[in-house]
C-alpha cells in the first residue's frame, strides 16, 4: 500500500527508503490513521485529510528541509497532475489577453524553462493547441475568476517548476477555494535549494561551523589517557583532535553593481562564523581580480593593497573563498588593459591563475542561478579555471563547498 | 500491543502545556511504534519542556540526559571508574575485587532497567560530537547492551518513551534518523498562542493579549532580525507587563503610534543589534 506514493515522494526527492513505507503501514494496522466516529464513538472511522497528511509526513520525512517537497510531491499524487504551478499559473492566463501570451513566445528567444517546456510537447504549435485546451478548460471551472497577483513580469512559463513567484500566486488562490494543508507550502523557506536570504544564515552557519571542527587528532587528551592507564595498568597515550580548529578562512568578494545586496548577506554569514575560524579576513575587488585588492567595501575610502602582498602574507593552508558572479566582458578577464576602470598590465585571468597556484584549496561561490551559469562565457571559463570548484549560493552548495575545503 | 485496547493511554497535552494535533499524533505514533520520537523547532517553542509533560500526561517517570558538547555515547550506558578501583586497590580496600563495584549505570541503564515504563528525554543530542548519535543506533534499535567488564547484558523489560530534541546545529546521520519518527514543532499560530497565554495567566484582560499579540506578531515579521522573539520571551514580557500598570498605558500608546518603541522591550530582543534595528524601524514609520 502506498507504494505510488513513496515512488512520487522519490521523484520529487524526499529521500525515503522502504523501511519509512514499512513503518507507514505498520501505523495504518495500529489503527493511527483512525479516530473515533463523531456519531458513535464506538465505531471508528478514518480521520481526515489533514490527519493523513500528518501522519504521512510523520512516517516519511526525516528533516525539515524537505518539507517543502514533501508538499509538493502530494500535491502531485493527490492532485494528479504533473506540476502544481503549471494548473495554478493557468488558472491565472485566464485573465490575461491572448496578444500577451503570444509575445512572449517568440521562438527565437526561449528561457531556459521554456525550451524545457517546449521539448516536452514536441512543437510551438502543440504547446499552444495545449495551452488552449487548459485555458478553455479552467475557464469553465473557475468562473469565479481569481485575482491577477502580479509577478514582477515574468514571463507565463517562468512560473513552471520551482519559481518561488509563481508558486506562491498559486498558494493564495487556492486557499480562498479548497484549502489542502500540502498546498499552503509552508516549509518552502526551510528547503535547502533555496537561494540563501537572511533568515537562512543561521542554517548556512551550522554548515560552517561543522566546517570548523574537523581537526586531525594530535592533542593529548589527559583525562582518556589517565583512564585508560588505570584500565589497563601500563602508559596508553590517547590523542585527540583539537576542537577550535585551525582552519583559516580568506575570503575575497566581488563589489559593486550587481554583488551589493549578496555581499552584505554574506558579510553576516561570515562574520558571525568568525568566531569558529582562527582567522578569517576578507579582501575586495571588482568584477575580476588584477593588480589589487581593497580592505574595505568602501573601496574609495581605502587604500588597495597589491595582490602580490597577498600572496605573500597568506600561506597556502588558507582556504580561499572567492564571492562574486563571474560575470564580465570576456575582455576583462583575458586581455591586458581589459578592466573597465584601469590600466592593468596583466590579465585578470593571469591573476586567478596565480591564486590557484599559490593556495592549496580555492572555491568560488556564485549567487546567480547555476541553470544560467552556461549562458555567460566567463563563468563558463573561470568554473573550468576552477576545476569546477564554482558552488551555487544555496544552502545545499555552501555545504558542499565546505565539504570540499575541509577535506 | 493490543489495537482494541480502548483504554490504551495516548497524549492530548497537560493542563500547563498546549499541544498542536501533529504533536499529539506524533507521540502517540512513537509510543504506539516504539519509536523514538525527534524533536525540532525554533528555540523557545517547547522541546525539552514537551518531554516533562509527556511523562505527567502518561504518569510516567521522566529521565533526562542533557547532552554536552563533551557527551560520549558511553556515558550513557555506564561508566566504570577505573581510577577508584586503582587507588582503591593500592589502599587495600576489599571492594576491588567485585568489579561491578565500580560500574555506574548511565541514564540509558536506568530507564531500561526502570520497574515501570519510563519517558527517556535525550536533550540537545546536536550539541555532541558528529559521531555520537551513531555510537547510540544498537542501544536505540534493540533497547540493550552489552556490559564488557562485568559481562552482563542489559536489556529493556519496557521500551521506554525516547524522545531526543535537537537545535539544529549539526545534521544527524542518516542512520539515525531512519530510526527516529520527527517531528518540527512549528512556531504556535495565533490561536494557539492564545490559549498557551491562556495557562500561563488565567486571568488575563483580552484587551491586554490583543494589544500585546498585535505588537508580538509585527515584531516577528521585522525582516532582518537576528533572534525573533519566541514563545518564552512573550511569556515573560506578559509577566512583566502584568505587574506593571504604567507599561500598560505605554503600550496602548504604542500601538496609537504616538510611543515608538513597545514598553520593556528588553523581554523580547535579547540582541543589541536587534533592539538598533527596531529602533531604526521605529524612526522610519513614524515618518
Amino acid at each position: 500500500m502506498f507504494i505510488k506514493l513513496f515512488y512520487t515522494l522519490r521523484t520529487y526527492g524526499v529521500p525515503v527508503s522502504t523501511r519509512e513505507l514499512l513503518d507507514l503501514n505498520a501505523a495504518l494496522d495500529q489503527g493511527l490513521m483512525m479516530q473515533p466516529h463523531p456519531e458513535n464513538p464506538e465505531l471508528s472511522t478514518f480521520a481526515s485529510r489533514e490527519d493523513m497528511y500528518r501522519l504521512i509526513r510523520l512516517c516519511m520525512v526525516k528533516d525539515e528541509r524537505h518539507f517543502d517537497k514533501f508538499d509538493r510531491a502530494m500535491a502531485d499524487y493527490f492532485e494528479g497532475v504533473d506540476s502544481l504551478d503549471m494548473d495554478e499559473l493557468l488558472a491565472k492566463l485566464t485573465d490575461i489577453p491572448k496578444e500577451w501570451l503570444d509575445l512572449k513566445l517568440d521562438p527565437k528567444n526561449l528561457t531556459e524553462e521554456q525550451r524545457r517546456l517546449l521539448k516536452k510537447y514536441g512543437s510551438l504549435e502543440e504547446l499552444m493547441k495545449a495551452l488552449e485546451e487548459r485555458l478553455k478548460e479552467q475557464k469553465e471551472r473557475h468562473q469565479g475568476g481569481s485575482k491577477w497577483v502580479g509577478t514582477g513580469g515574468t514571463s507565463p512559463f517562468g512560473a513552471y517548476g520551482d519559481h518561488p513567484e509563481g508558486v506562491r500566486v498559486g498558494g493564495e488562490s487556492r486557499k480562498r477555494s479548497a484549502a489542502k494543508v500540502w498546498e499552503q507550502r509552508k516549509y518552502r523557506n526551510l528547503d535547502d535549494d533555496n537561494q540563501l536570504g537572511t533568515r537562512q544564515i543561521q542554517m548556512a552557519l551550522r554548515n560552517l561551523r561543522q566546517f570548523a571542527r574537523t581537526g586531525s587528532a594530535d592533542e593529548l587528551d589527559i583525562h582518556e589517557t589517565i583512564k585508560r592507564t588505570a584500565k589497563k595498568g601500563v602508559l596508553d597515550i590517547h590523542m585527540q583532535a583539537e576542537r577550535r580548529n585551525r582552519v583559516k578562512v580568506l575570503m575575497l568578494f566581488d563589489v559593486g553593481g550587481s554583488m551589493d545586496v549578496h555581499v552584505e548577506a554574506l558579510e553576516k554569514l561570515f562574520s558571525a562564523a568568525k568566531n569558529e575560524f582562527k582567522t578569517l579576513e576578507f579582501f575586495y575587488f571588482h568584477n575580476c581580480l588584477y593588480d589589487y585588492v581593497w580592505k574595505d567595501n568602501n573601496r574609495r575610502h581605502s587604500a588597495p593593497m597589491p595582490t602580490y602582498e597577498l600572496l605573500n602574507t597568506y600561506g597556502r593552508e588558507y582556504r580561499v573563498i572567492f564571492v562574486g558572479d563571474a560575470s564580465m566582458s570576456p575582455y576583462e578577464l583575458m586581455t591586458v588593459g581589459g578592466s573597465v576602470e584601469y590600466m592593468n598590465n596583466e590579465a585578470g585571468i593571469v591573476w586567478l591563475k596565480r591564486v590557484l597556484a599559490h593556495f592549496d584549496k580555492v572555491a568560488w561561490l556564485n549567487p546567480e542561478n547555476p541553470a544560467y551559469w552556461n549562458y555567460t562565457q566567463t563563468i563558463v571559463e573561470i568554473k573550468k579555471l576552477f576545476d569546477n570548484k564554482m558552488y551555487p549560493m544555496t544552502l545545499h552548495g555552501v555545504e558542499e563547498m565546505t565539504n570540499y575545503l575541509a577535506r | 500491543m493490543s489495537t482494541t485496547d480502548k483504554t490504551k493511554k495516548s497524549f492530548t497535552g497537560t493542563q500547563n502545556y498546549i499541544a498542536t494535533d501533529d504533536l499529539q499524533l506524533a507521540v502517540n505514533a512513537a509510543m504506539t511504534l516504539q519509536k523514538p520520537l525527534l524533536i525540532k523547532g525554533e528555540p523557545g517553542t517547547g522541546k525539552t519542556l514537551l518531554a516533562e509533560e509527556v511523562a505527567e500526561s502518561l504518569g510516567m517517570p521522566l529521565i533526562t540526559w542533557h547532552i554536552k558538547s563533551t557527551t560520549k555515547a558511553e556515558q550513557g550506558l555506564y561508566e566504570y571508574d577505573a581510577v577508584s578501583r586503582l587507588r582503591d586497590s593500592q589502599l587495600g580496600d576489599d571492594k576491588v575485587y567485585e568489579i561491578g563495584n565500580y560500574i555506574k549505570p548511565g541514564k540509558l541503564w536506568e530507564a531500561f532497567t526502570s520497574s515501570e515504563r519510563s519517558v527517556l528525554l535525550i536533550d540537545e543530542i546536536d550539541k555532541a560530537d558528529i559521531e555520537f548519535p551513531n555510537d547510540l543506533l544498537h542501544e536505540l534499535d534493540k533497547m540493550s547492551f552489552y556490559v564488557y567488564e562485568t559481562g552482563e547484558t542489559i536489556t529493556a523489560e519496557q521500551r521506554p518513551v525516547v524522545i531526543i530534541t535537537s537545535n539544529n546545529e549539526k545534521e544527524l546521520p542518516d542512520a539515525f534518523l531512519r530510526r527516529c519518527f520527527f517531528h518540527y514543532i512549528d512556531f504556535p499560530e495565533e490561536d494557539t498562542m492564545r490559549r498557551i497565554i491562556e495557562v500561563h495567566f488565567p486571568n488575563i484582560q483580552e484587551k491586554l493579549v490583543n494589544d500585546a499579540l498585535d505588537i508580538f506578531y509585527k515584531l516577528r515579521n521585522i525582516q532582518g532580525l537576528k533572534k525573533p522573539p519566541s514563545t518564552s520571551e512573550l511569556v515573560d514580557w506578559l509577566t512583566l507587563l502584568l505587574a506593571d500598570d504604567m507599561a500598560q498605558n505605554e503600550l496602548e500608546e504604542n500601538l496609537r503610534g504616538e510611543k515608538s518603541i513597545p514598553p520593556l522591550y528588553g523581554a523580547l530582543l535579547k540582541n543589541e543589534a536587534d533592539v538598533s534595528l527596531l529602533q531604526r524601524f521605529a524612526n522610519m514609520m513614524r515618518r
